[in-house]
């Protein structure tokens, strides 16, 4: 393994470099840890470090490299290189002397989660924030050197120039030598975004270029000496118990190490991943469970979930009361369980080794998850490392936590030995927490003028985040072992109505909230609440739209004053045309309400005697104010979107009494080539105004797009998802 | 059990005792420590792990290991030569043909197996030779555009 700089030791150059400037960091004294999995002694020699002694941003080594430190997580969103480059801007350092370290317990801040699209956000202003007080302490050095004021100095790629005398000097040399610690004032004034070179550029990202020569680069190519393999028998449904297990066919398996029976916690660990493969298929035949059916199932499950949730909780009232009858129009909108469906499984490699735990995960949180290990082990958080290494796409909350507490667990009863755990593809579609299944019930009312001056919304969903936040019960593994911890769920804050209150300017709004707890395990999935209260909101505004005998486009904006809204609406009308044809669906969300504003438009085509309809095209106009990195967000946005088509028009986890069916890719379909529309993506981009999180702004809006296209197309408003062409009435087209 | 498979992979022959029914693709990821196949589904449904065999694309998650040792196997990893990558993995790193990345192997492999049959494909035969290879994050247009790209670079060269 040569040439990985993705997993090289940053630590180590930090401790050879004869200086370095830090900045907001409160020095850990010898600090030796090394990161990187060719490092075999990585885990031997690691302090354990917690959130207070780490608390650097960025790091000026003697070599004049800069090093950003970022507690998030790289989940092919493109986040280091947009951290990167904001970094090198504040700085004025090329792009070539810049490296990142992730989310890494024994090295970066806890950030918590690398969701919400909040990293730009939250990570990118505390690393801007810090580069710009680096850049002035700098130059305060520099000016000192040059015998200048600072105003006289200007920077070039790391070089600092006197106007005066045309002396220059480097970071590098300012920095070489000293050992300079710097606390983040937060005054150090930030560059005027008109002067930027990297910020706003298309920027390409390194690691695309170690995907595509095969590097090692994801967990799953972690290769550490003596490794062994482990795979877990999961049980057949959620509350399954073990009855018995014919130890003895397997521990004949050549190459099998140890089979672990703990409670309903079934592993096999073997020292050749295929002998783990073997013995796992041998033990789903011998070993005999007790399982109680699935009591809700999706024939029943919206019926269920409207009779079972609990008593609807105001989330939202505005602008005078909202009526209790008189509506214009009312109507119920449905979504079902869908799944992150990540292409790669699941995969952790846990080693405890001279009394320190060490875990590499493609988690989302690799602080929150030390913590749950450290509540499912019951060892203290500083005994324990939780290191990320990117996987495959998560888009949420998926088994990666789940495999991190498997590896921990296992890795317990195998000291010194790297227990690596993959999951296989069926473990990822029956165990990940999906996407909760919601139902919408939506009514409004046109006043005076054609404009809306009442909604109402209803909502019905299970969580929307069940993130092991440091209770091991919301682990499988913490489950499943012989003295269980218990799930707490109420994580319903936030998540389930999030973009459930319109942006529109109605004169009375009242959004409320029914807790379902449902039959699947669920958790946070791309964009959460926002996808199905978008889909409603969106179709919802289509419905009225033509109820009121208005252009759905010129509806939405007689209702809307915010201008960055205004403006992605008209632009999207002006780069994609509207009232062109048959087949036109139009729908607009600012993610969260908070984030990225973004219009779409979805484009159908029919086939009548095939009685099918084909999604040609996606239109996107997004702006997520000052644009970091361009390429980033159109293929953000272009990816949300195609992604979001695929569960719009196919997605649907299927379940029956004795658990989920949906086992396999052709259980549980998703968008292939043949079915995927052009896209295109225009961005607004601006410099002046703070960043937004772009990268869920997509999801919602796509849905309602496809649904309005439907329905131009066709006649048929279709309100359950997925939008499948046999909901579509085909005898009503003319 | 384990017997002796003489197979050649990315141009080189390995002796390699193991499993005869084991897949293919744990042997180029364990036994070789190829990082280009990856695990998907394990059920030829996905496209990951797809390799070259005797120039054409095919999973290597089902097939095993010594029914492969009749077939040339190349892997992304093999790809390179004289140091020098691909035209179709210098496309797909112009086009920034990736989000997670995942699923770079199989597409890679794929459009390699399609340029060598089909030097100017359409965007519909480009559709349908990577049918087989699913990505969750929604990049095939750009997926796309870098075959076009690799074809024209091919022509070129
Ligand atoms: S892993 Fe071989 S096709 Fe999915
Ligand atoms: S880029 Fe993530 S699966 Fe294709």
């Amino acid at each position: 393994m040569k040439d990985q700089s993705h997993f090289s030791s940053d630590r180590r150059s930090f401790l050879k470099s004869s200086g370095h400037l830090v900045i907001g960091f409160q020095l850990f004294p010898a600090l030796a840890a090394i990161t990187g999995f060719e490092d075999k002694s990585a885990c031997e020699t690691q302090p354990v470090a917690d959130g207070q002694t780490i608390d650097a941003w960025i790091r000026f080594d003697a070599d004049g490299k800069l090093s950003v430190i970022t507690g998030k997580m790289e989940l092919g969103q493109g986040i280091r290189t947009a951290l990167m480059q904001m970094a090198a801007e504040e700085l004025d350092v090329p792009m070539n002397r810049v490296k990142i370290i992730i989310a890494d317990t024994g090295q970066t801040q806890d950030e918590r989660y690398t969701a919400g699209s909040g990293s730009i956000e939250g990570s990118g202003r505390a690393i801007r924030n810090a580069a710009a007080e680096a850049r002035q302490y700098l130059l305060n050095l520099a000016a000192e050197k040059l015998q200048t004021d600072v105003a006289n100095l200007s920077v070039k790629e790391g070089v600092v120039m006197s106007s005066k005398s045309k002396n220059t000097v480097t970071y590098q040399e300012l920095v070489a030598g000293k050992r300079l610690e710097v606390e983040v004032t937060g005054k150090a004034p930030l560059k005027e975004p008109a002067s930027y070179r990297l910020v706003g550029k298309a920027i390409p990202r390194d690691d695309i270029a170690q995907m595509a020569a095969a590097e090692a680069y994801y967990i799953q190519d972690m290769r550490l000496p003596g490794m062994v393999h482990a795979r877990i028998l999961r049980p057949p449904v959620y509350d399954s118990k073990l009855v018995s297990i014919q130890k003895e066919q397997i521990a004949k398996v050549p190459g099998v190490l140890k089979l672990v029976v703990n409670g309903n916690f079934v592993a096999v660990i073997a020292d050749k991943e295929y002998a783990a493969v073997k013995a796992l298929e041998i033990l789903k035949t011998n070993a005999k469970w007790d399982s109680k059916p699935l009591a809700v199932l999706p024939q029943n499950l919206y019926n269920n979930m409207l009779e079972t949730a609990s008593a609807p909780k105001v989330v939202e009232e505005s602008g005078g009361s909202v009526p209790a009858k008189d509506f214009t129009h009312e109507a119920v909108y449905k979504k079902p369980y869908q799944m992150h469906g990540s292409i790669g499984p699941s995969c952790a490699i846990g080693l405890w080794k001279n009394d320190l735990l060490t875990v590499w995960s493609h988690s989302q949180g690799v602080y929150p998850l030390r913590k749950t290990i450290s509540d499912l082990l019951q060892m203290p958080e500083n005994k324990i490392r939780v290191i990320g290494v990117p996987g495959a796409g998560c888009y949420g909350h998926n088994g990666a936590d789940d495999a991190g507490g498997d590896a921990a667990l296992l890795a317990m009863g195998m000291p010194g030995k790297p227990v690596r755990v993959q999951w296989m593809r069926e473990d990822e579609h029956k165990w990940e927490p999906y996407g909760s299944a919601m139902v919408l019930s939506v009514k409004g009312r046109i006043g005076a003028a054609a404009k809306i001056d009442a909604w109402n919304t209803e909502i019905c969903s299970d969580t929307h985040s069940s993130r092991p936040g440091g209770n091991a019960g919301h682990l499988l593994a913490g489950r499943h072992i012989a003295k269980p911890f218990t799930f707490k769920s109420g994580g319903f804050s936030g998540g389930s109505h999030r973009n459930s209150v319109p942006l529109y300017d109605f004169s009375a709004k009242k959004i409320s909230l029914r807790d379902f707890y449902g039959p699947l395990r669920s958790s946070a999935l791309r964009s959460l609440g926002a996808y199905g209260n978008i889909f409603a909101l969106e179709s919802f505004m289509d419905e009225l739209a033509w109820k009121a005998g208005e252009d759905p486009v010129a509806f939405r904006l007689t209702h809307l004053k915010d201008e960055r809204a205004r403006q992605v609406i008209t632009t999207m009308v002006e780069k994609a045309g509207w009232g062109q044809g048959r087949g036109e669906g139009f729908a607009f969300a600012q993610y969260k309400n908070s984030a990225a504003y973004l219009a779409v438009k979805a484009e159908v085509s029919i086939d009548k005697a095939a009685k099918t309809y084909q999604l040609t095209k996606l239109t996107a106009v997004i702006d997520a104010g000052q644009v970091i990195n361009s390429d980033g967000i159109i293929n953000q946005t272009s990816g949300g979107m195609i992604q979001a088509a695929s569960w719009t028009m196919l997605e649907e986890v299927k379940f029956d009494k004795t658990g989920v069916t949906s086992t396999t890719w052709e259980t549980y379909p998703i968008l292939r080539f043949d079915q995927v529309p052009h896209t295109e993506v225009h961005i607004i981009d601006r410099p002046g105004e703070e960043p937004l999180g772009a990268g869920e702004a997509a999801q919602g809006p796509t849905a309602a797009a496809i649904a309005n296209a439907i329905f131009h197309a066709t006649g048929s408003r279709l309100r359950e998802l997925p939008l499948t062409p046999d909901k579509i009435d085909w005898e009503k087209i003319s | 059990m384990a017997e002796l498979i003489t197979i050649k992979v990315n141009g080189k022959v390995h002796k390699i005792e193991a499993d005869p029914e084991m897949p293919l693709l744990y042997l180029l990821r364990n036994d070789l420590q190829l990082n280009g196949p990856k695990y998907g589904c394990g059920i030829e449904r996905c496209g990951s792990c797809m390799v070259l065999l005797n120039g054409k694309s095919q999973p290597s998650c089902v097939i095993p290991a010594a029914s492969a040792a009749v077939y040339e196997v190349t892997t992304l990893d093999g790809l390179a030569k004289n140091g020098r990558l691909d035209p179709v993995q210098e496309a797909f790193i112009e086009e920034q043909a990736a989000q997670c990345g995942y699923c770079m192997n199989g597409m890679i492999m794929s459009a390699k197996s399609l340029l060598a049959e089909n030097k100017n494909p359409s965007d519909e035969q480009i559709r349908q030779a990577l049918n087989r290879v699913l990505c969750r994050c929604g990049t095939h247009t750009r997926i796309i555009s870098a075959v076009k790209k690799a074809a024209a670079k091919m022509k070129n060269s």
